[in-house]
């Protein structure tokens, strides 16, 4: 957290990325796990593990929705000097930040075609916290089952039942990340 | 360290591998289009696998690169030689003690662990390819989840041959959905594609990467009455005497000689060390 628009970057980006891209890659690949994630920070409420996961994946070429309650002078302006993501409505992100309730309707944003499934969002969901404990999921990258806290399980169901169409999530609490991609099957119990 | 920036490819470049590397893990199977960079090296020495390991590559990370199961050979040796200049990382020969694989036309025998990435380097990333022609059908295809010219060519196959003649490159069908190419592997290793480890394809010059996450389902197509079958040559290796593992054959002389010997050089090699020996070895032994 901090309110200086020049500072939160990386220190050594070229490794510091790949080092948090390998974190983000590791949670993809197993959905349900928590890894750690470190080395950016933004001006609040923005957690460091998103402030890390967006200089490691957004850029100038990446579409950016912000969500009330993580938009602001402050945010608009450290995103100006350390991504230069290009601030959109919903219907136009190939990412989104934001809480759960205010990312809603999450409907609206782009699941891509079924000639090219890869144009769809990521939604980099806030979170209080993270457990292994909650929705029940499984699929590709999981063994056998695993479980995560989400905020809810009727929307991913309904995401995962789209496949392979669909938004791909990421759960971020202080320095820590999970990974939700289309592909995981979620149940309630 | 060299001035290269880390794993020579520049932030911007890796920041778009990496959120094509993204998708293609949250679609298994499926083909991500990305901005393929030129390489240092020409087009079919690799140059998808390599974007896809720099992309990849930390400081910590021990790389391990095989052509046709060799460390030895003039494309591994480039490769890896290329991210120690540029990347700084160490480098292995050891399969154990690699945290990224990047490899040609193989898998590695001995299983994978979680802790490791396999980068495979391909050639043709659409199965469609040579059945269709026109990227726009086959996108079609993939889209409608059409694949009975899939079928019909293994079909044709058995009506020709007696049986499934294709030995590499095999289609698979990835968790049911996506059929996709596993590269020219031999099929052999086809099974082996449902592993412990993540993997990821890179096809550079067709601007293709795709995945498959860990304990993923990967089905090799088949027929009931014509199963699928993992085949091999029918001999043990005569240098290491394993039964189990895909050998090359070797000709040893213009009059008919001939030799087996593993594909998988460290394989091999361990398994040497151990003492195991195979008909050939034990003959120079004594």
């Amino acid at each position: 957290m901090l309110d200086d628009a020049l500072s939160g970057d990386f220190a050594d980006a070229p490794r510091e990325a790949a080092r948090a891209f390998r974190a983000v890659l590791d949670a993809m690949a197993r959905p349900g796990k928590i890894v750690d994630i470190l080395g950016g920070a933004a001006p609040a409420p923005i957690s460091p593990a998103a402030a890390t996961l967006m200089l490691t994946l957004c850029d100038g070429e990446t579409p950016l929705y912000l969500a009330p309650g993580h938009d602001g002078a402050a945010i608009r302006q450290w995103i100006a000097f350390h991504i230069g993501a290009p601030i959109v409505d919903r219907e136009n992100a190939m990412f989104a930040l934001g809480n759960w309730a205010a990312l809603a309707p999450q409907t609206g944003f782009p699941i891509g075609t079924p000639e090219y499934p890869d144009r769809s969002a990521t939604l980099i969901v806030e979170v209080d916290a993270l457990t292994s404990e909650g929705a029940h999921l499984t699929g590709p990258g999981i063994e056998s089952e695993a479980h995560l806290s989400l905020p809810e399980t009727g929307f991913f169901a309904r995401n995962a039942a789209l496949f392979p169409l669909g938004v791909d999530c990421v759960f971020t609490s202080g320095s820590r990340l999970a990974a939700l991609p289309r592909s995981t099957r979620v149940e309630d119990r | 360290m060299s001035d290269y920036n880390f794993a020579y490819l520049d932030e911007q470049t890796k920041r778009m591998i990496r959120r094509a590397i993204l998708k293609g893990v949250a679609i298994p199977g499926y083909q991500v289009p990305f901005a393929s960079r030129e390489m240092p090296m020409p087009y079919g020495w690799g140059t998808g696998g390599v974007q896809v390991s720099a992309a990849c590559l930390t400081p910590e990370d021990k790389l391990k690169v095989i052509d046709q199961g060799a460390d030895d050979t003039t494309n591994a040796v480039s490769i890896r030689k290329f991210f120690e200049r540029t990347a700084g990382v160490e480098t292995t020969e050891r399969t154990n003690e690699a945290t990224v694989i990047q490899t040609r036309h193989r898998i590695p025998e001995e299983p994978l662990t979680e802790d490791q990435i396999l980068v495979y380097q391909v050639p043709i990333p659409e199965p469609l390819r040579f059945l269709e022609p026109r990227e726009t059908e086959t996108r079609k295809m993939h889209a409608l989840e059409e694949y009975g010219l899939m079928h019909v060519k293994l079909y044709e196959d058995i009506s020709r041959h007696g049986h499934i003649a294709t030995s590499y490159a095999y289609p698979v069908k990835v968790e049911g959905r996506y059929v996709m190419d596993p590269s020219p592997i031999p099929k052999f290793d086809n099974p082996k594609m449902e592993m412990a480890g993540l993997q990821l394809f890179g096809a550079g010059r067709e601007q293709r990467i795709y995945a498959i996450p860990p304990f993923t389902r990967v089905v090799s197509l088949d027929f009931e009455d014509h199963p699928f079958e993992a085949s091999k040559a029918d001999h043990p290796c005569d240098l290491c005497g394993a039964g189990d593992s895909y050998l090359d054959e070797v000709i040893t002389d213009d009059a008919g000689g001939r030799m087996f010997v593993c594909s998988d050089t460290d394989f091999c090699a361990g398994r040497q060390d151990a003492g195991y020996r195979g008909r050939l070895n034990a003959e120079e032994a004594a």
